[in-house]
């Protein structure tokens, strides 16, 4: 009996698998974003390479304000009026033109930039930083403060986070790599059961609609029709996540390679925010970095990630599958939607403003522990570390609870499959599930 | 010896009683018929003996076992409501339903090109359901039903969807599957077919069975011992009233009961008044029984 299962799951996969739509979306989707990301990259570098730094003419009333020319900017001090520097804009001489007056340096107003064309947000706040770091300087050196000594007084802090497990090793952690690691599979997680779980939920009412079901089901029982879908499509979902990690990795790595450069990720990053980078750059030094990873338990983080991958599925899965078997049409099934998204959406928001904030307080310890939260939720704790004893319960619980979705959903769709034209509500599954 | 022996069986829906008491025996070999208007339960005791649904109470035996999941080997069924995968291969969709009948994949691949040989489809084997005309489809339809060569084959309402020429090559098949001695039990609106291929009938009415038997012996039961006739007759007599008179251009119908006389000794009588052109007894079709058994059971 067992081996029917098998050969749904085996007819559910092919018919899915041997689809173009699947070929086409399994081989572009991973292109696609790669892609982007290199089409970025190359105007980014065309970008900088083409014009270079930006010519700017700097008229100081206060004979004081020398600003150092860098790869972003040069900055020329041919001594004219306001007028003349203006015209040069016009005439496209220079890039633009800075108007600093005569300052207050405890209240510096009236600073003007001029450009034949309205600057980004970078070229604005690269001059502020300029020159805020100017009157900065200027204003310790009139405290009796020189560089020297400031220089000695800059002082960097960062604080090694160890993890003390259970038996006594010691593990040393990253909040930020923890925190990114509970980020994403926390995401896959809940994106992986939306959009499989739909395709279960179309596959049924397909069969439904089109009247095989009912052959289906004298060959064999509901559930291993029910059960077969749902292994079935989970297969061709992991097919697909499999492919595409593959593809990911190769195309990345070909097109960094190309670039020649480090992590985009991180060239990225550190465009947007140059000065929040630090962590990133002091965390870098190699020793620390395989320390970090070292710290990460991967064995216990993969298996974890593989049970709430499957278990969030599976729990779900029958979910979906007693929907679709309730509905004559995908129009219909959304009066049944919401016990299957509120408790996933509960999950995916409790992730990020309580868990991945506080994986150790009380409702992170609930999010994690209730089976229809878990799957999403425990993967944020599990890369801080999690009690054994926790996890266990979790599980045991998941399990329990996809025993209970599937042996309900399971009568929900056996009398559902053949049930045609019928206006469905609530009640009615109640009465299907308790009748049975 | 019985293929399927029904004793007491009840199933209720909720409110809806959908099957009573329900007693039914097939034997092996025969074709049997499941007559009743709709809603009267037959689909519910189709889907009851395909384990589809589950009874109330009652029981049911294969060749005098209990039935269980692996009679579902043995069982055919062609439901009513019937459909395929349309994206799907005829031979990959046909070697499915097979398999999930509990053939090896070997075997059915050989008997599925047998079927799609004998009915015209082999070159389209590789072609998807939705690229088929719709005869064809039906056509697939049934070799899917009857691909794991049951033992006993249900059809639901076999002709209803089918065309003309599609219902006649499915009677034949029928009827040869028949010879090589499966039962085959069906349920249909369709009562010519019921006299020309049913050996037995059940009727059906509101949940319970109100009559059941061989064709013949229910058709011979119904007799009423009544004859039409034909008759040109001799100009200036005077007709007796005669039942159900008829006149034509230059001859009259009537039926006429026999009471107890004998038809040669009936027809001796008759022929005083002309020439008679047909004699023949009046014999209820099963539409006209069926009908008669259901108005009398709704005037219980």
């Amino acid at each position: 009996m067992p081996n029917k299962i098998f050969l749904v799951v085996k007819r559910e996969y092919l018919a899915r698998v041997k689809k173009r739509s699947f070929i086409v979306a399994t081989i572009l989707t991973p292109l696609i974003f790669p892609s982007i990301l290199g089409v970025f990259l190359w105007i980014g570098m065309s970008d900088t390479g083409g014009d270079s730094a930006r010519f700017i003419e700097v008229v100081d009333e206060n004979q004081e304000f020398f600003l150092e020319s860098n790869e972003l900017f040069v900055f020329s001090y041919g001594i004219m009026t306001v007028a003349e520097a203006k015209e040069m804009v016009q005439k496209g001489n220079r890039y633009g033109f800075l108007h600093i007056p005569k300052l207050n340096l405890a209240q510096p107003i009236g600073i003007t930039f001029y450009a034949a064309e309205t600057p980004g947000m970078s070229v604005v706040s690269g001059l502020e930083s300029e020159i805020k770091a100017k009157i900065e300087e200027i204003k310790l050196l009139n405290s009796g403060i020189d560089r020297e000594l400031l220089d000695k007084l800059k002082t960097e802090v960062s604080v090694l986070s160890i993890r003390l497990g259970q038996t006594g090793n010691e593990a040393v952690s990253n909040t930020v790599i923890n925190y990114a690691i509970g980020f994403i599979s926390g995401i896959l997680i809940y994106t992986f059961i939306f959009v499989y779980g739909n395709q279960i939920m179309q596959g049924v009412i397909e069969e439904k609609s089109s009247r095989i079901v009912e052959i289906l089901v004298s060959s064999l029982k509901p559930f291993q029709l029910m059960m077969g879908k749902i292994i079935g499509i989970g297969a061709v979902g992991l097919t697909q996540f499999l492919i595409w990690i593959v593809l990911i990795s190769v195309v990345s790595s070909v097109i960094m390679g190309f670039f020649g450069m480090k992590m985009p990720q991180q060239e990225l990053m550190e465009q947007a925010n140059p000065e929040g980078m630090g962590w990133m750059s002091e965390g870098s030094d190699l020793p620390d970095m395989i320390q970090l990873i070292q710290g990460i338990d991967f064995v216990s983080l993969v298996i974890s990630f593989l049970i709430y991958f499957v278990g969030g599925y599976l729990l779900y899965g029958a979910f979906f599958a007693a929907i679709g078997a309730a509905v004559d049409s995908p129009s219909d099934a959304q009066q049944f939607m919401f016990p299957v998204t509120i408790p996933l959406l509960i999950g995916y928001m409790g992730l990020f403003i309580f868990v991945l904030d506080d994986p150790n307080s009380k409702v992170s310890y609930w999010l994690s522990i209730v089976p229809f939260t878990s799957p999403v939720a425990m993967m944020g704790r599990v890369s801080f570390g999690v009690p054994l004893s926790q996890l266990v319960l979790s599980i045991s619980l998941l399990v329990v609870g996809f025993l209970f979705t599937t042996w309900s959903a399971g009568k929900i769709y056996k009398i559902g499959i053949l049930v045609h034209g019928t206006r469905v509500n609530y009640k009615t599954l109640w009465r299907w599930i308790k009748e049975n | 010896m019985q293929i399927l022996s029904i004793k007491g069986l009840n199933k209720t829906y909720g409110n809806h009683v959908a099957l009573k008491d329900f007693d039914l025996e097939v034997e092996k070999g025969m074709v049997f018929g499941l007559l009743g208007p709709n809603g009267a339960g037959k689909t519910t005791l189709i889907r009851i003996v395909n384990q589809i649904i589950d009874r109330d109470s009652g029981e049911i035996l294969i060749n005098g076992e209990p039935l269980k999941m692996n009679h579902v080997r043995n069982i055919g069924y062609l439901p009513e409501e019937r459909g395929l995968y349309k994206g799907m291969r005829i031979d990959d969709q046909l070697l499915y339903f097979a398999q999930i009948k509990g053939l090896k994949s070997t075997e059915a691949k050989a008997k599925i090109h047998i079927w799609l040989d004998r009915l015209n489809l082999l070159s389209w084997k590789n072609m998807k359901v939705e690229e088929l005309s719709k005869g064809m489809a039906q056509k697939v339809q049934f070799i899917a039903t009857v691909i794991h060569e049951p033992k006993l084959l249900i059809l639901d309402e076999p002709f209803s969807g089918f065309d003309p020429v599609n219902a006649e090559i499915i009677k034949n098949e029928i009827l040869e599957l028949k010879r090589n001695g499966t039962t085959i039990m069906l349920s249909t609106h369709r009562m010519e077919s019921v006299e020309l291929l049913c050996d037995n009938i059940a009727m059906i009415n509101r949940s319970r069975k109100i009559l059941d038997g061989p064709v013949k012996a229910i058709k011979k039961a119904a007799k009423t011992n009544r004859f039409a006739v034909g008759l040109r007759p001799l100009p200036g007599l005077v007709l007796p009233a005669w039942g159900d008179f008829s006149e034509e251009e230059d001859y009259v119908t009537f039926s006429i009961s026999l009471d107890g006389q004998r038809p040669n000794d009936c027809l001796i009588d008759l022929m005083k008044y002309g020439e008679i052109l047909h004699f023949e007894e009046s014999i209820p079709s099963i539409e006209e029984i069926f009908i008669q058994k259901i108005n009398e059971s709704h005037a219980e």
